[in-house]
């Protein structure tokens, strides 16, 4: 026999019962070889940059290992180095698709270090913001969900609404993707009556425009048969994890720190909790669009009650003189000049304030020894613990439900590797 | 709130070290070998039900013994309350037991707090680098004597060398 015949027979497809049955010899059995294949770490499901090392029967997934650290850019460390007011634009930079509620996130847990009151209007225009920023993020994880296992036509309706926010966040701020909005006992700039007018406008007629998103996917059988029991996380399991947000709630657990521990305006307002029953993508799907229709309840309730007033804290040692002061007033530039190069003092101490981004508990503890920076400050960031479960979770699917596994938790890597 | 230190201080004695609540959070000072004793009982006892992790990480004090602190916060989901738990861990003997077998979770925090801090798990599942790559040899970013700097391509010209 010569070289080829004997390997060509090694790849011959019988398998253990033709052997015992006697149709094939020994020697011409099918082999059976794992195969391991690397998925990015340049893939266009991936979000950013994300290696994971697959271990493939056929098609199915035998093990699944995630390989993170590609966009790592010490923040945690830059922050050790930097003022309370420097570090609010490395936060803007972690969820790179929800910046105001990083912002939020952050300045929330310096606050608390500061233990200051916040006036009411500025609280009621940070729930707004973040509620907006709520429906962005949304808006985004449902078009590039539906894109990335092939229903693109999503993609061109969610980001059109999307667009409509991002240039009131323009207006309101100058910026559209890493905002800087919030200070530290406030925000930047007030709602002009501009916005208002033209977020009562997208209000009216957003809800329609979410029956729009849910006719192109509701009774979509692709969508349905690839989101319908993939990544199935039983509640224990994901309480487990530490998983948090709508992925934790597609498992029809209870816990949402809006509600838990109510911050801003969210307790002056009416809305739900959407909860999910068969803890699959399908459900997580269907509450990320619940949650858009109740952020723009939550909204609307706001525009009606906001009340007049400041929008950040009259603490001189904290909060930036006002603009037009800064331009006429020698005082008021030396006193700006001193809170931008020197920052503010935050009392010793430590503490750990969790705030609900549209990904999940985005948790800030910050440890001070007194002084203008940080001691250390530490991200909990709901993207990388949601990797945490990734193994578990894409454990004996089929390797194109990887990606679906993948958006179900709404990983952004800027987050995750920080 | 102290209910629940001293429910801990009542089952495990030895275990608490102190506890006091500052900024409305409770913080418990456990010692270091009795972590995952004090972790399992957190867990299963009903009155405290500290059934979702919330995080772990650690901080670096270099001019104290013992160097290292770990820090784990935990959460109740049915009885809303926190807690905050601390040991130390000396820089000689850098190793604590890993949390892993009550909480999945723990897993990615272990190995980032073991990535940018150098403290090992005891019993850990797969403790390797997560966040750097698994060939950096340059010590543990967040080290307060980590330089702030790295070395570049000006390290090149002696004239520029300063003391």
């Amino acid at each position: 026999m010569s070289d080829f015949q004997e390997k060509a027979g090694a790849y011959d497809h019988y398998g253990e019962d033709e052997l015992e049955s006697g149709i094939a010899t020994e020697g011409t059995q099918k082999r059976v070889e794992d195969l391991l294949l690397n998925m990015g770490p340049q893939h266009p499901s991936t979000h950013g940059v994300l290696r994971i090392v697959l271990e493939l029967e056929g098609e199915t997934v035998v093990s699944a290992t995630p390989y993170l650290g590609y966009l790592h850019r010490g923040v945690e460390k830059l922050a050790e180095n930097s003022t309370y007011n420097q570090i609010i634009p490395l936060t803007d930079r972690l969820d790179y698709t929800s910046s105001m509620t990083n912002n939020y996130a952050f300045v929330r847990a310096v606050e608390k270090l500061l233990q200051i009151e916040i006036p009411e209007r500025a609280e009621y225009v940070r729930t707004i913001v973040a509620e907006m920023q709520r429906l962005a993020g949304h808006l985004f994880w449902l078009g590039t969900q539906a894109l990335d296992i092939g229903a693109m036509t999503v993609f061109f309706y969610t980001f059109r609404e999307r667009e409509v926010l991002l240039d009131l966040f323009e207006l309101l701020c100058g910026a559209r993707l890493t905002m800087s909005y919030y200070r530290v006992g406030g925000v930047d700039r007030d709602l002009t009556q501009e916005i208002i007018d033209k977020l009562y406008a997208f209000l009216e007629t957003f809800p329609e425009k979410i029956d729009e998103y849910n006719t192109l996917l509701e009774t979509n059988r692709i969508w349905i048969g690839r989101t319908r029991d993939v990544a199935v996380i039983s509640a224990e399991d994901a309480i487990n994890f530490g998983l948090s947000g709508p992925t934790l709630r597609g498992s029809g657990v209870n816990y949402d720190i809006r509600k838990a521990e109510p911050y801003g305006a969210y307790d002056k307002v009416e809305w739900e909790v959407p909860l999910g029953k068969n803890c699959d993508t399908y459900d997580r799907y269907w509450i990320r669009v619940e949650e858009m229709r109740q952020s723009a309840k939550i909204i609307k309730q706001c525009l009606d009650q906001l009340p007049e007033g400041r929008i950040i804290t009259d603490l001189p040692q904290i909060a930036y003189p006002p603009r037009d002061k800064i331009q006429t007033e020698m005082e008021s530039l030396i006193h700006h000049f001193m809170i931008a190069t020197d920052g503010f003092d935050v009392p010793e101490g430590e503490i750990y304030c969790g705030t609900e981004s549209p990904k999940g508990e985005l948790g800030f503890y910050i440890k001070s020894q007194g002084g203008n920076r940080p001691y250390r400050l530490r991200i909990r960031p709901p993207s990388f613990i949601h990797m945490g479960a990734f193994e578990h979770m894409a454990k004996g699917y089929m390797i194109s439900d990887i990606v679906t596994i993948f958006g179900t938790y709404d990983v952004v890597m800027g987050e995750c590797d920080r | 709130m102290n209910q629940i230190a001293l429910n801990i201080k009542e089952a495990l004695p030895d275990a608490v070290e102190s506890y006091f609540e500052a900024f409305g959070e409770l913080t418990v000072v456990i010692a270091r070998n009795k972590i995952f004793e004090v972790c399992r009982y957190v867990h299963d006892e009903p009155e405290l039900d500290f059934d979702f992790i919330t995080d772990i990480c650690s901080v670096d004090y270099p001019n104290e013994s013992p160097r290292f602190e770990m820090i784990y916060q935990f959460y109740s989901i049915k009885l809303n309350h926190r807690i905050r738990l601390k040991a130390r861990v000396p820089e000689e003997d850098c190793v604590i037991d890993s949390v892993v077998a009550i909480w999945q979770g723990a897993n990615f925090m272990e190995r980032e707090v073991y990535d940018m801090m150098g403290i090992r798990f005891n019993n850990h599942p797969d403790l390797r680098r997560i966040l750097m790559s698994d060939d950096y040899e340059e010590g543990y970013p967040l080290r307060k004597d980590f330089p702030v700097e790295g070395r570049g391509w000006r390290d090149q010209f002696e004239t520029l060398e300063t003391e």
